[in-house]
């Protein structure tokens, strides 16, 4: 049974871009992150080990450019916002496909932007199945390119 | 690090990375720590109320695991892009075994690149995660 009103109304949402978002990326969350994960190689953790290996400061680890999009939501285009956003419900959503290209290093003490864009919206089995693909762009202060991530959520609406 | 371009030639693989088993404890301290606040990881009520057997692990968790295969292997500026997508839930309690295979070595503007497949499996042989990854060699 596909539940009309829990559509997401692709005309309305296709396209939207979310305001650029400020994200501080902090020494002591790369750290969380890396006990979290059982990370072992200490460059994730160890500030001494980290410069020892020729890096300016913790490395955020190649997943870590997702996290900065959760950690400043988007007012405008966020997935679960019922008011600005696409107004999903949490408790039918799956994560599809993720992807990362990277431009340049993130560490942390950086100040970075992070913008969304809703570039997609596509669904299967008559509606059952919805598509949602949001491409990310996360800058620096300088306005250079540091990586995108493409991300698409499944919404289960049957 | 060992010099792992060198000698590389399609069909090696990577050392096979393995977490787990994945605890509640687990979920909820990624959940915190990736910022991915979503009920049904965390939450076995809501989880349950959502049709699910119970709270299962955030896709981003095996992809963060794969990340240390990867990383564990070529330094993290070598890795150019990647893309995976999520083909079953990991349920709590399974372990994760990341496996990357030599696909490709290719140039491209100059440079000398591998095309990694990888992919995540649960101890019972269930994929959960497949994609590829590109890396420079040198």
């Amino acid at each position: 049974m596909t539940d009309g009103e829990r559509m997401i109304d692709r005309e309305k949402h296709l396209g939207v871009v979310s305001e650029p978002r400020r994200v501080s990326v902090e020494k002591g969350f790369l750290q969380f992150f890396a006990k979290a994960t059982g990370e072992t190689n200490p460059i994730y953790f160890d500030e001494d080990a980290a410069r020892a290996a020729g890096h300016r400061a913790l490395p955020a680890p190649p997943t870590y450019a997702f996290s900065l999009g959760l950690m400043a939501p988007a007012q405008r285009g966020d997935i679960f916002d019922k008011e600005n956003g696409l107004g999903v419900d949490m408790s039918v959503v799956l994560h599809g496909e993720q992807g990362f290209t990277y431009h340049r290093p993130i560490y942390a003490g950086d100040q970075l932007s992070v913008t969304t864009t809703t570039s997609d919206i596509y669904d299967k089995k008559g509606g059952a199945l919805q598509f949602v693909v949001q491409n990310t762009r996360i800058e620096d202060e300088t306005g250079a390119l540091c990586a995108e991530g493409r991300q698409v959520t499944v919404v289960r609406n049957g | 690090m060992a010099d792992y371009s060198a000698s590389l030639v399609v069909g090696d693989a990577l050392p096979e990375h393995v977490r787990g088993p994945i605890t509640r404890a687990d979920l909820a301290l990624f959940a915190g720590a990736s910022h991915d606040h979503v009920l049904l990881h965390i939450d076995s009520d809501y989880a349950k109320a959502a049709g699910m057997d119970d709270v299962f692990g955030h896709g981003m968790l095996s992809m963060a695991y794969l990340a240390q295969m990867l990383t564990g292997w070529a330094p993290q500026d070598r890795l150019k892009t990647w893309s995976v997508r999520f083909t079953a839930i990991t349920p709590l309690y399974a372990t994760v075994h990341c496996r990357g295979e030599v696909a490709e070595i290719f140039e491209q503007d100059g440079e000398r690149l591998a095309r990694i497949s990888i992919g995540a499996w649960t101890d019972k042989d269930i994929q959960t995660l497949g994609g590829e990854a590109v890396v420079t060699l040198a």
